[in-house]
């Protein structure tokens, strides 16, 4: 697709400091597309597969053109079979294919977990090495206009708990096809989960291939006074909250741990131990969930640092209703954030101007351009 | 397509290995050293080898928990399985694996897992990539009965069917998943191949004890395969002998007749054949007796290999988690 048509008003994401080469603005989307697409080019083996890939939606657009600059046999709708096709793109991985799935929502590869935790998972491990899964699964987590309780779970929690798979959680653009392009490549199952409300975001994309390693956390802000330790779109909330703080002369260090499998803990731990104070912050569910394992990994090795207690920060313990009535009191925002990096650091919060609620945007959508259904 | 002399006493030379292999795991299994459950195939022992006998070392092979049949008669290595068994790292899987994962990538033994009904969508995957690559192979996965109920099993024969892909599906239609009788599974008045039949692909039916038929009946179904026609299905009846899993008869717990098994005794595969061949004056009592010396040397030589192999060093445990 071109990649020089990209809509502005989503919300501007800065790139990683270390891009030099010719870059362009483009939407999450679009880097999705354009990693999938120089993966396709480089090697003949890499195939997409799932339900909807080749329709004139393109999976969020993340597919778009692909079927005609690649052919059908490489771009390939499916049978609503999510279990078996699994255990078929794993078949066509052991005889030297490189497969990408996708599901346009991660509730659907629930049917698909056994192929996944069973066989791609320890395919490598149980027959000692003679055989590997290079697979790529492509999962969405949906939120807002009524997803619902079987449309809205963020259940990379449940990925990063198996040893064999490696789970990714892209924020920026820029990591979005550094990352797709690691795992397309990388010769193990990997789980490439992207939150919804991140496609039509945008920022600075190099144009060529290029790669984000897998296991690598990203420092999103630097700060001395507070770690926010965020996962996926939370990563944006716990940013504007470091804004929020800002006014107040906190500085809060914000990490966006991207990769929950392999994790980067070097960057937690440093940060922790800099600052003392840590909020984790989940898309999912606190119990048994990503944020208690941040929580526990600074317990566990950072103790000593810690001046208070480490907090977290996680979608309410329930699941999601359809109606934006209540739906909004699922998710935490910024305010949240910032209320509770108060409480942890007894500061008042009263001069923030947290009480004022900004109403431009609808809870249930990203910005203002999003417009149901989606 | 009826197999010349030298093949069917290659057919029974191959279901006698597997026999003697399977009855000597039985009887050193008390010995508490092969620390992994084992699920003997004694009595089904056509099915692998007549199957695996209309197949090339190119061809792939997928098995389930019931293995050792599938993995001996596609040529794997057997000291390698042995030694598995026993856990030790001269074994197929270094001991991560056990009986129920085996693999030979140099025989085409892609690998058995427990899962029932797991490997088919895999075998229909390997069919899927060697469409995609240009190759020339079949892919066989071998399931149960048992694994036609599993979603999985309708999931992927509708892609083959489709995608009009290289799979000969086997079924050994034992007639229990574990100690539930089909009665209780399946509708009393559709045969098993039927349900794969209404996915549109050509299925049928064969005794599986009777090794020749099971030969000629893979080898057309290969043969279509590979030149384009798309998949098969092959429903073989046949009967497992012993326990579900262990090394034992479990004939007490009363799930099943006893003269149901005596039966089926009668049908031995292995009898059978040999009945003929002596009939047809192929084979005489006395090379027969020289066969069974042979293996019987040969499955010591391997257990001895097994026992006296190490087990895997510490390091090991974390090892190969993750692919380079």
């Amino acid at each position: 697709m071109s990649t020089s048509t990209h809509r502005k008003e989503g919300l501007h994401i800065e790139a990683a400091s270390n891009v030099k080469t010719a870059t362009r603005d483009l939407k999450f989307f679009q880097a999705i597309n354009e990693a999938l697409d120089l993966c396709m080019a480089s090697d003949p083996a890499v195939y997409l597969m799932g339900l909807g890939v080749p329709d004139p939606k393109g999976i969020f657009g993340t597919t778009l053109g692909l079927k005609d600059k690649y052919g059908p046999s490489r771009v390939l709708d499916m049978p609503t079979s999510e279990n078996g096709m699994t255990g078929i793109a794993i078949g066509s991985a052991l005889v030297g294919m490189r497969p990408v799935m996708v599901h346009q929502r991660i509730e659907f590869a629930l049917l698909a977990i056994e192929q996944i935790v069973n066989q791609a998972a320890k395919w490598h491990y149980m027959f000692a090495g003679k055989a590997s899964v290079p697979l790529v699964i492509r999962l969405v987590i949906g939120r807002g206009w009524g997803q619902g309780p079987q449309h809205s779970q963020s259940l990379q929690s449940w990925f990063a708990h198996i040893p064999g798979l490696k789970v990714i959680m892209p924020v920026t653009p820029y990591d979005a096809k550094g990352l797709l392009i690691s795992a397309v490549e990388d010769n193990n199952p990997v789980i490439f989960l992207e939150h919804r409300w991140l496609h039509n975001t945008y920022g600075p994309v190099p144009e060529q291939i290029y790669r984000v390693p897998l296991g690598k956390a990203r420092l999103a802000r630097a700060g001395t006074d507070l770690t926010f330790v965020a996962i996926s779109y939370m990563v944006l909330e716990a940013l504007r909250a470091a804004e929020i703080l800002a006014r107040a002369g906190i500085q809060a260090e914000v990490i966006d741990i991207r990769s929950l499998r392999p994790l980067d803990t070097n960057l937690i731990l440093n940060s922790v131990r800099k600052t003392g104070h840590l909020i984790a912050v989940d898309t999912g569910w606190k119990p048994v969930g990503m944020s208690a394992e941040i929580v526990a990994l600074a317990a566990e090795e950072a103790f000593q640092s810690l001046k208070s207690n480490p907090r977290r920060v996680g979608l309410l313990d329930s699941p999601v209703p359809t109606t934006p009535g209540l739906a909004k009191y699922c998710y935490p925002r910024a305010r949240d954030l910032v209320r509770l990096a108060c409480d942890v650091l007894k500061i008042p919060d009263s001069d923030l101007g947290l009480s004022v609620e900004d109403t431009t945007v609808p809870l249930d959508v990203p910005e203002i351009s999003f417009a149901g259904p989606f | 397509m009826q197999p010349s002399t030298g093949q069917l006493v290659e057919l029974y030379r191959q279901m006698l290995r597997i026999r003697l292999v399977e009855e000597r795991i039985a009887a050193v299994y008390p010995e508490q050293e092969m620390r992994c459950p084992v699920h003997l195939c004694i009595g089904q022992e056509a099915v692998a080898v007549g199957v695996c006998a209309a197949l090339t070392t190119s061809d792939y092979v997928m098995g389930g928990h019931r293995a050792h049949g599938h993995y001996l008669a596609k040529g794997g290595d057997l000291k390698a399985m042995i030694a598995e068994l026993y856990g030790k790292a001269t074994g197929c899987c270094r001991g991560k694996g056990g009986s129920m994962h085996l693999i030979d990538l140099s025989v085409g033994f892609l690998g058995a897992v427990p899962i029932v009904g797991s490997t088919i969508a895999l075998a229909v995957g390997t069919a899927f990539g060697t469409v995609m690559r240009n190759e020339i192979r079949v892919s066989v996965p071998f399931f149960g009965d048992g694994a036609t109920e599993e979603g999985v099993f309708h999931e992927s024969i509708n892609f083959a069917a489709l995608k009009k892909l290289p799979v000969v599906f086997v079924c050994e239609n034992n007639l229990f998943s574990v100690y539930s009788h089909i009665s209780v599974r399946q509708v009393a008045n559709r045969e098993v191949y039927e349900a794969a039949q209404g996915h549109g692909v050509e299925s049928l039916q064969g005794d599986g004890n009777n090794v020749v038929d099971v030969y000629k009946l893979a080898q057309t179904a290969v043969d279509k395969a590979k030149a384009g026609g798309g998949p098969a299905f092959l429903e073989f009846k046949t009967y497992r002998w012993r326990e579900h899993c262990g090394p034992a008869y479990d004939d007490h717990l009363s799930y099943r007749q006893q003269s149901e098994l005596a039966e089926w005794k009668k049908n031995c595969p292995i009898k059978r054949l040999e009945t003929d061949l002596a009939r047809d004056q192929i084979l005489t009592a006395r090379q027969i007796s020289k066969m069974n010396a042979e293996i019987e040397e040969e499955i010591s030589e391997a257990f001895e290999f097994a026992k006296n192999s190490p087990f895997p060093e510490e390091n090991e445990v974390s090892e190969y988690i993750y692919a380079p």
